[in-house]
């Protein structure tokens, strides 16, 4: 409800600028603009379906890949650097296309448009992931590692217990703009049939013929999911602060 | 006192950082209940030393001996002698993002496998050890020095380890901090711990210490009761150093 308040305050503003704009396609008083906008909103669900599934995953992977990143031994050390310098090289629409049209070829596996955009979508981003993983890691000081090994805390609890607890507070907002990211290359997905809002988006402007209303309107979809993402991560982040406040 | 047992024996041993050489030829024997204090010039191998034998260094040369286990690179053994070996920063190096509490039961609990109330109790018997029960449930940042370092304390104590190493637990601390953690310090070697501590504080030495060790450029230069060592030091080396110390 808040939402489409906000975009009508938006859409009237708007359309003082120019006389070229025909809001009818999205005026919620008719039945008509109203079923569009119900059309265009009803991607958001995809979207972030899309997106968040595909950020868990690729934290998990990244958080696994940056680890042997950290080791003392080469071989180790450069399994992590191949994996970021290839993954992070393919663009992401080209790694969608394979993996929805390549993937089966090789494999057999044919997935379907929502877990092939999720995979290309993790993949790409779990590179990432990793790289700030690392990074956030490497910021911990060795004094902490050294009090860890002088308790006899193992590896796995000195990273479960001590390291990775100061790591992730630390690459919060990182991570929160990684998955802002992510909300943004899911509409990628749009092409190989995903219905996520840029596709919905697409489809209206081909039966209705108004693409600077709907665009509009797909640009203003994006940026309310992207703030309410910002505030939610500012949140977290005072959140997480205060604990130790 | 009689001194039944080593509890460490170092033997020739000598510890490399590429080419230089950090730790030369160093032998040195604790015996339980033993308090060692070891002074020396900055970049002399005092901390070096010490973190060898809880292996946060590994040597290369010669044989570290703790509680009967020969150090290697073997994680079992690794785990019996951090088992046995607690550790003091000059940082405390406490864990930042948990509470006091937390620190202390974290090892008692992951580690020793105790249960929640268990390993609770067991933090609350070492933080009145260390006079500082009422900050159970705060944030080390909450705390001032002195108490973070007695925090670091108490939660090497949770272990029940049977030596304690320190590496210039004082340094960090503002002056009127210093003697509240020194004071926990000779409570501890009172009770009978077995020390092990680098320091420049020589009153603590005097008062507390029955084994002075002056390291300088990796080597021991010289060991002895304090009593011997502070009224007539026989190395020209110490001599010195114990006079620039007092003029400080
Ligand atoms: N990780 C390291 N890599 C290379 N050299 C090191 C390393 N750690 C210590 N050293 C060198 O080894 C020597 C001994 O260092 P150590 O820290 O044991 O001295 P120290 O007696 O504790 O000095 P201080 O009083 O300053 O703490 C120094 O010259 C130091 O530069
Ligand atoms: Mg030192």
């Amino acid at each position: 409800m808040k939402r489409i308040l906000v975009v009508t305050i938006l859409l009237a503003l708007l359309s003082g600028c120019s006389g070229n704009w025909g809001w009818y396609v999205v005026d919620p008083t008719t039945p008509t603009g109203a079923a569009n906008l119900r059309f265009l909103v009803s991607g958001a669900y995809n979207t972030i379906l899309m997106s968040v599934t595909a950020i868990c995953i690729s934290v998990v992977v990244g958080l696994f890949i940056a680890l042997p990143g950290l080791s003392r031994k080469r071989s180790w050390r450069s399994i992590n650097r191949v994996y970021v310098e290839v993954v992070r090289s393919v663009p992401i629409l080209v790694l969608l296309l394979w993996v929805y049209y390549g993937l089966p070829q090789l494999s057999g596996l044919t997935l379907n448009v929502f877990w092939a955009g999720v995979l290309a979508l993790a993949l790409s981003d779990s590179a990432f992931q990793a790289e700030i993983f690392r990074a956030g890691i490497q910021s911990i000081g060795k004094g902490q590692y050294e009090a860890a090994q002088s308790i006899s805390l193992n590896y796995r609890d000195t990273m479960r217990y001590v390291i990775l607890p100061q790591a992730i507070r630390r690459i919060l907002p990182a991570l929160g703009n990684q998955l802002v990211y992510m909300l943004k290359m899911s509409s990628l997905v749009s092409v190989i049939g995903m219905q996520e809002l840029t596709r919905k988006a697409n489809e209206l402007v081909v039966s209705e013929y108004r693409p600077l209303e709907i665009y509009t309107i797909l640009v203003l979809e994006y940026l309310v999911l992207i703030l309410i993402v910002s505030a939610g991560v500012r949140w977290l982040e005072r959140h997480m602060n205060s604990e130790e406040a | 006192m009689t001194h039944p047992a080593s509890l460490i024996t170092m033997c020739n041993v000598s510890k490399f950082f590429g080419d230089f050489q950090a730790l030369k030829d160093v032998s040195l024997d604790v015996a339980v209940g033993e308090r060692v204090v070891i002074c020396g010039p900055s970049g002399s191998g005092k901390s070096t030393l010490i973190r060898c034998i809880n292996r946060l260094e590994a040597h290369e040369e010669g044989d570290i001996v703790v509680d009967g286990v020969t150090l290697s690179e073997d994680a079992e053994t690794l785990n019996k002698i951090r088992g046995s070996v607690g550790m003091v920063f000059q940082q405390f190096n406490l864990f930042p993002h948990l509470t006091v509490a937390q620190n202390l039961t974290l090892g008692p609990r992951r580690v020793l496998g105790l249960s929640e109330t268990n390993a609770r109790a067991r933090a609350m018997k070492y933080l009145e050890r260390v006079q500082i029960p009422d900050q159970a449930d705060k944030y080390p940042r909450q705390l001032s020095g002195g108490q973070q370092q007695r925090v670091a304390i108490a939660r090497s104590l949770c272990m029940e380890p049977r030596i304690l190493l320190f590496d210039e637990p004082t340094s960090a601390l503002d002056p009127e901090m210093i003697a509240e953690v020194l004071e926990v310090m000779t409570e501890l070697a009172a009770s009978g711990m077995t020390m092990i501590v680098v320091t420049h504080e020589m009153g603590f030495a005097r008062r507390v210490a029955n084994k002075m060790v002056f390291m300088d450029k990796g080597e021991i230069v010289e060991v002895g009761a304090p009593e011997d060592v502070f009224t007539a030091p026989k190395s020209p080396r110490f001599a010195k150093f114990l006079q620039q110390i007092i003029n400080h």
